[in-house]
């Protein structure tokens, strides 16, 4: 077969390009430590819950020094905690769950973006930084309201946190379990 | 001695019974297209809130029915009326039976009608029926059970006419012991492979779960499992849309160029890569759900960035033969011969220009494909804006231009008026242009796709290559061009069809420069493909599949079902033992049609 020079050399390149492709993505995961979404959590019956020790009650719980678990809760047509309030310079992994049909979960303008699969639950971790609001939408279709699913992470500073944890948390409140902050940029998932 | 006399025949004057079949195939696609154009204005005006006629309810009955007419419907009833076309033409002999040929018409003809009724039955309240779950359908959002019935019936109809060509390339075979496999044929043979290969998966979600589902046989379904399985077939048939786009970039577009193939063996081994590539894929498509463990993810990234290479083969080698074209023509110097090629040809300017847009459409698949950068674009709207550059313009565009020049060849008509032809590329070009890259951009500031009001109450879009309003108003102006193009190209095939018949509208193909006799014998043989094929699509898929059942269960754990179409599993039990028997004698009819006549 003949091939001609000039295509052997376009070949060469395409090789090229295509392993500097991946080398670049391999990188993204072992430098900056970008890990994808994957099957770490255990799965769960949709449409029980509320047995379930981590979304019973969705909420967001401290979990370590400046580190924060948010356990959410994407259903026709909305999410639950909201807001989800984080305070600044922390970790978050949030833990999301669906009990009804599939949808998306992101934080807008950010990384922090994951499918929503009943009887999954997705984890993504990501750092926060300063103080900011984002909004949190739905980002796959999941029914005739799908456009009105949204909500918001905030990412408070350590003071309005206290406070916020004060006004939400004290009393017999089961609605948000623990108080959280707000949230901030997805860093990595 | 008459000018018709020795005017040299045309397709329809040698093949008149598969020419009129493939025309009633590209009617089937011209009529989806009409009607996906349709919906894509409407959503293009009321996605980007210019104006708003509709419920945002109906709006995901459109984005449904857009989706399905355009990527099920228009792109493959061109393709099977353009397979037909070339595996008559390079075999140079009639299909074998015709009556499997109109059956198969028929099967996916009818098998569209029942999807079609069930996706548009959503805008009455006075049917109790609809399938508003978008072209991906994925549970546990459920359609009518018409929705799936005729999704199989059509994918039945396109098996049967893979049997077709494959037999009439057997009979050949027959007839010319020992010569190679003609291009065409090799190119829609390796593509009906792979087409077969993707299709088990979507047979297997529909007919094991989604259907059953659907009538209420079985409670509930596993959400990843079944799509899982829908992203086996959904990467891969974006190269059953782009195989045929190929075959005339390869094999039409250097001839229009005034020139001829580079490289058949190329052609050939471009052909080969993409049977073996495109399947092993599909979890591209879910780098981001939960449920798939990394390494998976990490192998499908791995087997996608390889599937780019055959594309970068296509790329020089078209290039290389329009070049030859251009130089033949009397053109000269490093990029002066890029002057002497036809551009006033809307069939030549048209596959040009669909070429530039799939180079730029492969740059945002490579931001795709990327797994960790995929995190910023997934489920926005730079994925549509991807892939209207993809389907939507290297396909289609490409569709078109090639309508340009084959709609002619099938009805000795020749075309109204090329002059609108070519504005209509061009305007196709530009209305792309404009509508992608805002939608590329509004991805970037994370505005979602498939939504019916992408502006939200608590929060405000970041502002990046101008803002989120800014780009709603390019949007909609690229989407309202892309519009008067589709009604231009329409028109002009509709009069075309009425216009006087003429004679001088041949257009034969001239070989390659190297041709087949210089292709290593092993890419003919196919069983030797479909056996690796099959070997990647294990290896790809077995482990994933295997950890998605031992996760969750083949039927989940316990998902519900949204809304409900039939819940009294006893009460249609019969009447789904009529639906399958109804199918099964239809299938059993073709089959035994294909291996007895």
């Amino acid at each position: 077969m003949h091939v001609h020079a000039y295509e052997k050399l376009w070949l060469a390149l395409a090789i090229v390009l295509i392993l500097l492709l991946i080398g670049s993505v391999t990188y993204g995961a072992v430098g900056p430590g970008i890990a994808m979404v994957a099957d770490s959590q255990d799965p769960v019956d949709p449409q029980a819950l509320d047995e379930d020790d981590r979304f019973a009650e969705p909420r967001v719980e401290q979990v370590g020094e400046d580190e924060y678990a948010a356990y959410v809760e994407a259903y026709q047509f909305g999410f639950d905690p909201d807001p989800i309030v984080v305070p600044e310079h922390s970790t978050v992994t949030f833990y999301v769950t669906s009990p009804d049909v599939i949808h998306g979960f992101q934080v807008v303008g950010t990384n922090a973006n994951t499918m929503v699969v009943p009887g999954e639950v997705a984890e993504i971790t990501v750092e926060v930084t300063e103080p900011k609001e984002y909004g949190v939408i739905c980002n796959e279709y999941c029914g005739s309201a799908h456009h009105a699913m949204e909500g918001t992470f905030e990412v408070v500073s350590e003071e309005e946190y206290e406070e916020w944890l004060d006004e939400n948390q004290d009393g017999d409140d089961t609605e948000g379990g623990a108080a959280d902050e707000d949230g901030e940029e997805g860093e990595d998932a | 001695m008459s000018a018709e006399l020795e005017a040299e025949p045309t397709f329809v004057d040698k093949f008149p019974e598969e020419a009129r079949i493939i025309r009633a195939a590209m009617w089937g696609s011209f009529l989806a297209l009409t009607l996906g154009a349709i919906f894509g204005i409407i959503q293009t005006l009321h996605r980007t809130g210019l104006a708003r006629p509709f419920s945002s309810v109906d709006y995901y009955t459109f984005l449904t029915a857009h989706g399905v007419f355009l990527v099920i419907s228009f792109t493959i009833f061109f393709l099977v009326g353009l397979f037909t076309w070339a595996v008559v033409r390079s075999l140079d002999r009639p299909l074998l039976n015709t009556k499997i040929t109109w059956t198969w018409y028929g099967m996916m003809a009818v098998g569209m009608t029942m999807t079609g009724i069930s996706i548009l039955a959503g805008f009455t309240s006075r049917i109790d029926m609809s399938a508003d779950v978008l072209f991906t359908f994925y549970a546990p959002l459920q359609a009518h059970p018409l929705f799936y019935t005729g999704l199989v019936v059509f994918i039945i109809g396109t098996w049967v006419a893979g049997a077709d060509w494959f037999r009439t390339w057997l009979a050949w075979r027959d007839e010319n012991p020992g010569e190679r496999i003609p291009l065409q044929t090799f190119m829609v043979l390796t593509t009906m492979i792979m087409w077969y290969i993707a299709t088990l998966a979507i047979a297997a979600s529909v007919l094991l779960f989604l259907l059953p589902w659907s009538l209420g046989l079985i409670e509930s379904v596993n959400p990843t499992l079944t799509r899982t399985l829908f992203w086996f077939f959904g990467h891969p048939v974006v190269y059953f849309w782009l195989m045929p786009a190929y075959m005339l970039w390869y094999t039409v577009l250097p001839k229009i160029a005034g020139g001829r193939l580079f490289s058949d063996p190329l052609a050939r081994v471009v052909f080969v890569l993409f049977l073996l590539l495109s399947t092993p894929v599909g979890i591209h498509h879910q780098y981001l759900d939960p449920g798939i463990a990394e390494g998976f993810k990490f192998i499908s990234m791995t087997n996608t960035m390889f599937l780019l290479l055959p594309s970068l083969l296509t790329a020089f080698t078209v290039v290389a033969s329009v070049e030859y074209g251009a130089r033949r023509r009397g053109g000269t110097g490093i990029f002066g011969w890029l002057r002497a090629l036809p551009w006033r040809n809307p069939a030549f300017t048209g596959m040009m220009l669909a070429g530039l847009m799939f180079a730029a459409g492969g740059f945002s698949g490579m931001i795709n494909a990327g797994l960790n950068i995929n995190y910023m674009i997934h489920n926005t709207i730079w994925v549509p804006g991807h892939f209207h550059l993809t389907v939507g313009t290297a396909v289609a565009l490409t569709f078109m231009a090639g309508a340009y020049w084959l709609w002619p060849q099938l009805t000795n008509r020749p075309l109204y008026s090329p002059q609108i032809g070519l504005a209509q590329v061009v305007l196709w070009f530009i209305g792309m242009a404009l509508m992608s890259n805002a939608m590329h951009a509004q991805g970037l500031l994370g505005v979602p796709r498939r939504t019916a009001e992408p502006e939200y109450a608590g929060f405000e879009y970041p502002m990046a290559f101008g803002g989120f309003e800014e780009l709603n108003l390019q949007l909609a102006i690229g989407g309202t061009i892309l519009f008067v193009s589709t009604v231009l190209f329409i028109a002009n095939i509709v009069i075309t069809s009425w216009s006087p018949k003429a004679s001088g509208l041949a257009r034969p193909l001239p070989p390659a420069l190297s041709g087949p006799e210089d292709a290593p014998k092993v890419l003919d043989n196919l069983r030797l493909w479909v056996g690796i094929a099959l070997v990647l699509v294990f290896l790809a898929y077995a482990l994933p599949l295997a950890g998605i059942i031992s996760n969750s269960g083949v039927f989940g754990t316990g998902a519900g079902t949204y809304p409900v179409w039939i819940d009294v599993p006893t009460a249609v039990a019969e009447r789904a033992l009529a639906v399958v028997t109804g199918v099964t004698a239809t299938l059993v009819n073709a089959v035994t049609g294909v291996f007895t006549l």
